[in-house]
């Protein structure tokens, strides 16, 4: 059975298998019965809030917590200096760097963790942080990455033994020599600076734990916002030396997470110290302003992009500089063999032989961070990069931009197809996925009314985005996490009246799991998705694995999910044929039972099968009874989903205004199991794409002060700015994956943003605008329009 | 969770009791109508004031009525009502374009008249409104009742007439028959401050422009109005050429500064072209158009 087959119905009206059914998790949420961490609240809890720097670089002289810790309620100060003493003031990053946890010498950024006050409640604890008294010596901030390495510039990382510069690394990778030779010989060759400005994830819930030491049995309960629970457990285990088997972590619903809960931030670590300290379980839960100052951003990367080509529109080569700014620490959360992330998948959607990239990265006075916001490890800005400057050479060629595009497309013979920086995308039929996103947009017709428009001074813009992804970490022998493996388990226990409960390693923060997993082993087996229970977020009862970020569920643990069904399924024959008395080798499988070849009215239904599995039945030698398997599934590659994006903006001259008329957005992500979640992800992630688009950043200003600190400040966008999203799908299985499904959730927030950006340069062209940096703001397209745009990344003058 | 830092409250029943609650919690109390500006300034602990003297149950502040030729909003009406009125509507269609695009629903359910004009904020859309109209404030206080123009109402950022034990009861706006009315706003988003607006009423009459009033906000526009543009306008024919020379005159007059809604160039071109945009439509609907 393919994907695109009818499932049919369990009595619930769920499809038993894939296809569209209300996700299962949603009878709680709308109900206001979730259970987030901040619903925690366990019997003598007490509340804690942390004092944070209001300079982005100055020297700390002197903490007197005398005052703080006087006040009435007030059980606890802990500082940088009492984590020193328990060797815990810094710890690692999941790049080999380091974090202070709270600040001993220095702070490095505004926001950035100083003092921990634990208290009887939230309230009390915010009343202590006011009587703090620090004395800073306030030193100059490196706040422009593109001084950060400027002879004389202040020293950020001076912890670091003989360090004297802000520099972390360079990484390249592609083959210079051959991309400069195709510079070279090529008719044409288009270069544009384009910053991908520094952004939040920002999800509905801010991160936060509830710690519980017990001091009797030395076991340590963390219940935290985290999207990898496993790997946090064994962090904890390896920075704090806690013994990983009295470690429980337990990640209770949460609420968004998009790369935000990757890492392990300061306040997690010091609600444990807090409840060591004081024997008792210890709250903490940051609010708005500290998710966005202080927790992990996404991007900020200036890229260099050049484009080659024939004056006939093929491209023979693309080349890209990035300076990279980490800010004050390097903690990205990416494989470890790739520092810029999978950036150098940048080659993008199209076949030429030639491309190089070199990525340079530094520290300046601002939060650590940078791979977040559902960007596959920095896919986002790699697909930003090439649409854009492939539209900019469309421009100078005075080429249509969808011709262009479909002149260079992969085509589907070339699959499996190994790019010129060395990933095999696994699958693909690119044109006709454009096809159906052009036909859906009325490609040509469109253009005939911009022509019209634009004899009559309007100003409407199309913009395409034609991306490829590579998600799924990863292969485990390429691919880890701090040594770990990125290889995902799954344990299926069905009882012995036919329902069953999947252990998970992975963690929704939204993505349906709940449902989709059920629709998988459903799939698999035949038993009705309301009979599986998906069992996921608590390392004591689940299977290790990496977590969910990166689109990884799907593609590893989906595929995990799917062969531990099929060896339920192998192992339901055996003891079908022993209640059968026949040979395994007799029986057939139809969806939920094993008949007799050629006899189908003698067969066992799973159901029957499990009750026989844990019943009395004489089994043959060598099957143990009962029906559950486990696996461990080890990706032999990325899948690699692909989608064309089409917007249609009209831009207001005269304000700067964009409006998103239209969005066109067809997905390739191989199987879908439940098409309604697929879709309601693409929703998702267009919404991101118009909020990065056209107005989310956070800038600083020249002492590094943050200006996007809350959500008057940093915007997100709302459905008044959204428009009905017309979506379509082509289905082209991943080969490799056991039911082709290619990872999708993070498909749309990599796509839509050069699509938007695309259709507004389009819009304004006329004004001999070729590039402006998002985000499009009114005030931005307008100076953009009057040819002196802003720096969109600082504060503006 | 964000947490204030502690502070009393009281619920008011009457004027007569909310000035004698002001006066028993003294300097650092503060009446709190809607609460939209204030709370969030509170949590951040921007704000820190030692009690709150509640007016949402006062009766006496409520409603929006015609007393004579005036147009009488009590100062705890809602954003809501204001958009929703039909008398506003009616007169002044300046109030629903403003009010559509004031925050969202949500805070238009709970937001005030009096909140907003005592908050005083550069950027408020009321106070333009206001000052385009030319209306009066009502405050009252231990001593009685006393009137102000809106154009003399604020004294700068959040700086407002309103005294120590003082409380603004009313906001009143002349009829004028046969004016049109509009506001022009952009802004980022859905629901953020604006990065400029200006909004204007115009009666034109025997082919001339015989009363308009030009207010502006976030532009930083001396009390949110233009009337050197106002007096250019008075007596002349509203050509296109007319109203744009008007609108520079508008736009000259501001002053804004740069944050990151833009910059101050971008906002001066603003006030200039929404006051035109705005002007345009008010004369054609004087006009009858």
């Amino acid at each position: 059975m393919t994907a695109l087959d009818e499932a049919p119905l369990s009595a619930a009206g769920n499809p038993i298998g894939f296809g569209r059914m209300h996700r299962k998790e949603d009878v709680r949420f709308l109900r206001g019965e979730g259970n987030y961490v901040d619903d925690v609240n366990l019997p003598g809890m007490l509340h804690s809030a942390i004092l944070r720097s209001p300079y982005a670089h100055a020297r700390i002289v002197s903490i007197d917590t005398s005052a703080a810790l006087a006040l009435p309620g007030v059980h606890a100060v802990i500082t940088g200096e009492t984590l020193a003493g328990l060797g815990l003031a810094w710890m690692p990053t999941l790049s080999y760097d380091t974090q202070a946890v709270l600040a001993t010498d220095k702070v490095r950024f505004q926001g950035q963790e100083v003092a921990f006050v634990i208290a009887d409640s939230r309230y009390i604890a915010k009343d202590a942080l006011e009587l703090i008294d620090v004395e800073y010596d306030a030193l100059p901030a490196v706040v422009d990455a593109k001084k950060a390495l400027d002879p004389g510039a202040p020293i950020i990382r001076d912890d670091k033994e003989g360090k004297t510069d802000n520099h972390i690394y360079d990484w390249e990778a592609g083959n210079k020599a051959d991309t400069d030779a195709a510079f070279a010989a090529a008719d044409v060759v288009v270069t544009e600076d384009i910053l991908y400005p520094r952004v939040h994830p920002s999800p509905m819930e801010t991160c936060g734990s509830v710690a519980h030491m017990d001091p009797v049995t030395g076991k340590l309960v963390l219940y935290t916002t985290t999207q990898a629970p496993h790997a946090h457990r064994t962090v904890y285990a390896l920075v704090a030396g806690l013994p990983e088997h009295k470690i429980q972590v337990i990640s209770p619903d949460i609420g968004g997470g998009f790369g935000n809960k990757v890492p392990i931030y300061p306040g997690y670590v010091c609600s444990i110290v807090g409840s060591i300290v004081t024997g008792k379980p210890v709250k903490w839960v940051e609010d708005r302003a500290e998710n966005l100052m202080s927790t992990g951003f996404a991007r900020d990367y200036h890229m260099n992009v050049s484009i080659a080509s024939t004056k006939e529109g093929k491209i023979l080569a693309v080349k890209v500089d990035v300076l990279a700014d980490h800010g004050a620490f390097n903690g990205v959360a990416q494989p470890t063999n790739y520092p810029a992330g999978f950036f150098h998948i940048f080659t993008g959607s199209y076949d030429y032989p030639a491309a190089y990239c070199n990525v340079k990265a530094v520290y300046t006075n601002k939060a650590p961070g940078g791979v977040a916001y559902a960007c596959s490890f920095r896919i986002t800005e790699a697909v930003y990069a090439i649409e854009r400057i492939v539209d900019c050479l469309a421009a100078e060629l005075k080429m249509d931009s969808a011709e262009l595009r479909l002149k260079n497309l992969l085509r589907p013979e070339q699959f499996p197809y190994t790019s010129p920086t060395g990933w095999e995308y696994d699958s693909g039929d690119y044109e006709k996925t454009m096809r159906v996103a052009m036909d859906i947009a009325g490609y040509d017709e469109l253009r005939r009314e911009q022509a019209e428009k634009r004899a009559k001074g309007e100003y409407m813009g199309i913009g395409i985005s034609f991306f490829t992804e590579g998600v799924g970490a990863g292969p485990r022998k390429h691919m880890d996490i701090l040594g770990l493996g990125m290889a995902d388990g799954c344990d299926l226990r069905v009882h012995p009246t036919g329902k069953a409960q999947v252990r998970l390693s992975v963690q929704s923060q939204g993505q349906g799991h709940e449902t989709t997993f059920a629709q998988i082993i459903s799939h698999e087996l035949g038993i009705p998705p309301e009979d599986i229970e998906v069992i996921h977020g608590d390392t004591d009862n689940t299977p290790f694995g990496l977590g969910t970020y990166g689109s990884r569920s799907t593609p590893v643990s989906g595929a995990a999910a799917a062969l531990v069904g099929r060896k339920v399924r192998d192992k339901a024959r055996l003891i079908a044929a022993a209640a059968l008395e026949c040979s395994p080798d007799d029986l057939e499988w139809e969806l939920g039972r094993w008949f007799v070849k050629g006899d189908p009215t003698r067969g066992k239904t799973i159901q029957e099968i499990a009750f026989a599995a844990h019943g009395s039945l004489e089994l043959p030698e060598g099957v143990e009874g009962h029906l559950d398997a486990q696996v461990v599934y080890n990706p032999p590659n990325l899948t690699y989903p692909y989608g064309c994006y089409i917007c249609v903006v009209d831009v207001d001259p005269g304000t700067g205004q964009v409006k998103v008329r239209r969005f066109i957005a067809v997905d390739d992500c191989g199987t879908r199991i439940n098409p309604m979640i697929v879709e309601g992800q693409v929703h998702g992630g267009l919404a991101d794409g118009i909020g990065m688009a056209l107005m989310e950043v956070i800038a600083f200003d020249e002492d590094g002060n943050n200006l996007g600190g809350s959500f008057m400040d940093y915007l997100l966008p709302t459905s008044m700015e959204c428009p009905d999203w017309e979506l379509g799908e082509t289905v082209t299985p991943s080969p490799h994956h056991p039911i082709g499904a290619k990872g999708v959730g993070e498909s749309a927030t990599v796509g839509s943003p050069a699509a938007i950006v695309n259709a507004v340069i389009d819009a304004i062209s006329p004004f001999g605008v070729r590039h402006a940096d998002m985000p499009l703001t009114p005030a931005n397209v307008w100076r953009a329009i009057q040819g002196r745009p802003v720096r969109t990344d600082m504060a503006v003058e | 969770m964000q947490t204030p830092a502690p502070f009393d409250y009281a619920k008011a029943t009457s004027v007569a009791d909310a000035l004698a609650l002001l006066d028993k919690h003294g300097e650092e109390a503060r009446v709190i109508a809607g609460g939209h500006s204030l709370l969030p300034m509170m949590k951040l602990r921007l704000a820190r004031p030692d009690a709150l003297i509640d007016l949402n149950d006062i009766a006496e502040l409520r409603g929006i009525r015609i007393e004579g030729n005036e147009i009488v909003v009590g100062a705890m009406v809602r954003h809501a009502e204001i958009l929703s009125s039909a008398i506003l509507a009616e007169h002044y269609p300046i109030f629903r374009e403003a009010e559509h695009m004031i925050a969202d629903p949500i805070v238009r359910n709970r937001g005030t008249v009096g909140g907003s004009m005592c908050q005083a904020d550069p950027a408020a859309d009321l106070s333009a409104v206001g000052s385009a109209l030319k209306g009066t404030a009502v405050i009252q206080g231990a001593a009685g009742t006393r009137t102000v123009a809106l154009r003399d109402f604020h004294e700068g950022p959040y700086e407002t007439k309103v005294q120590a034990g003082e409380i603004l009861t009313q906001v009143r706006y002349p009829i004028r028959p046969g004016a049109g009315s509009a506001y022009e706003k952009v802004e980022r988003r859905a629901g953020d401050w604006a990065v400029a607006s200006s909004g204007v009423f115009v009666v034109v009459s025997g082919g001339v422009v015989t009363d308009c009033g030009i207010g502006l906000t976030a532009v930083g526009a001396d009390h949110y109005c233009a009337p050197a543009a106002e007096e250019f306008l008075i007596g002349k024919a509203p050509t296109e050429e007319n109203l744009a020379a008007a609108a520079k005159i508008a736009g000259d007059s501001c002053n804004p500064v740069a944050d990151q809604r833009g910059p101050a160039d971008y906002k001066a071109h603003l006030a200039y072209e929404l006051t035109l945009r705005a002007l345009r439509r008010a004369a054609r609907s004087s006009q009858g158009a």
